[in-house]
């Protein structure tokens, strides 16, 4: 493990964190069960980290959920933003997960084309 | 699933429903036994007695949702087309160890695929766990600890997305520098 590079990660994360404070977190979640790895969950959830990195996105909390009984829709993206009903992805790819971060997370806009539910 | 890293992952996320707080994941390749050993070690409930013996039927779960769990029965089919084998060690309350033996250079036997990935995604996913990881090639080791991470990296939790970089890159280049093998050597061949 290279210490010296994460050193280097502390420093810079800590400068950001200071900024951040105060904002109310969005949750993603993202199914990684049996069915959402085989389906490609693994490259999409990096593409969603990768991409909260470069927009810089603060206080987004990612987290993993188990199987959610539609198999067949994953990989499952849901997006919850505070004070919003859930809205859930449908056969996710990385290429669509960007698009997920940069328009619903950072710019609040649900991409209608890639939803498969919406909490009524 | 296409890549061990994949079945890892996934073998994995079994330990964090099993509430573990630690989870050690080896690789030992040993080329001249031709011999390939991935073993998921964890602290968790581990699995009683009379399911142990059935845990690698498909039609056998703990989960209440439906009766089907493929995990280790997709593992097991993995391992077993390239002349390996899946064992499953469990005492209820201290943790399970799975075990999984390839014949390194089998035709058959799967690509390693991104351990970068997966593991970022163990790590940054479940920033309260205790992960390990360590590669062996022929005596050659490298390893990569969440709790010196955490020692590092202060109040940054490690669900920080420059985190899940970190790791990737981490692995992708450590591996690189033991000469961890992606394709079994008859691949290349092909490719």
């Amino acid at each position: 493990m290279n210490v010296e590079e994460l050193k280097k990660i502390r420093e810079k994360v800590q400068k950001e964190m200071d900024l951040r404070s105060g904002e109310k977190a969005i949750k993603i979640v993202v199914g990684m069960g049996t069915c959402g790895i085989a389906a490609g969950a693994r490259p999409v959830m990096a593409a969603i980290k990768d991409e909260l990195a470069k927009q810089s996105a603060g206080n987004v909390t990612v987290i993993q959920s188990g199987c959610a009984g539609f198999c067949e829709q994953e990989p499952l993206v849901d997006v919850l933003r505070p004070g919003e009903k859930k809205v859930t992805y449908g056969k996710v790819t990385p290429e669509k997960a960007r698009k997920i971060v940069a328009e619903h997370i950072v710019g609040g806009r649900v991409l209608g084309e890639f939803v498969f539910a919406q909490e009524k | 699933m296409l890549e061990l890293s994949m079945h890892i992952l996934d073998i994995a996320q079994n330990s964090l429903a099993a509430g573990s707080t630690r989870v050690e994941i080896r690789i030992w390749e040993n080329l001249p036994e031709d011999l390939l050993v991935i073993e998921v070690k964890d602290n968790g409930r581990g699995i009683p007695g009379e399911m142990l013996s059935r845990v690698m039927d498909p039609f056998v779960t703990s989960r209440t949702t439906r009766p089907v769990g493929l995990g280790l029965s997709l593992l097991k089919e993995a391992a077993e087309r390239c002349e390996g084998c899946l064992e499953v060690h469990s005492e209820e309350g201290r943790g399970t160890k799975v075990v999984a033996r390839f014949r390194l250079d089998h035709f058959d036997r799967a690509p390693l695929g991104d351990m970068g990935a997966t593991m970022g995604i163990l790590i940054s996913g479940n920033p309260e766990v205790d992960f390990l990881y360590e590669h062996q090639v022929d005596g050659q080791t490298y390893g990569l600890e969440t709790g010196e991470m955490r020692k590092i990296l202060g109040p940054i939790g490690l669900d920080d997305p420059s985190v899940l970089r970190f790791v990737q890159q981490d692995i992708q280049t450590g591996l690189k520098k033991i000469g961890a093998a992606t394709f079994p050597k008859i691949m290349e061949v092909l490719r």
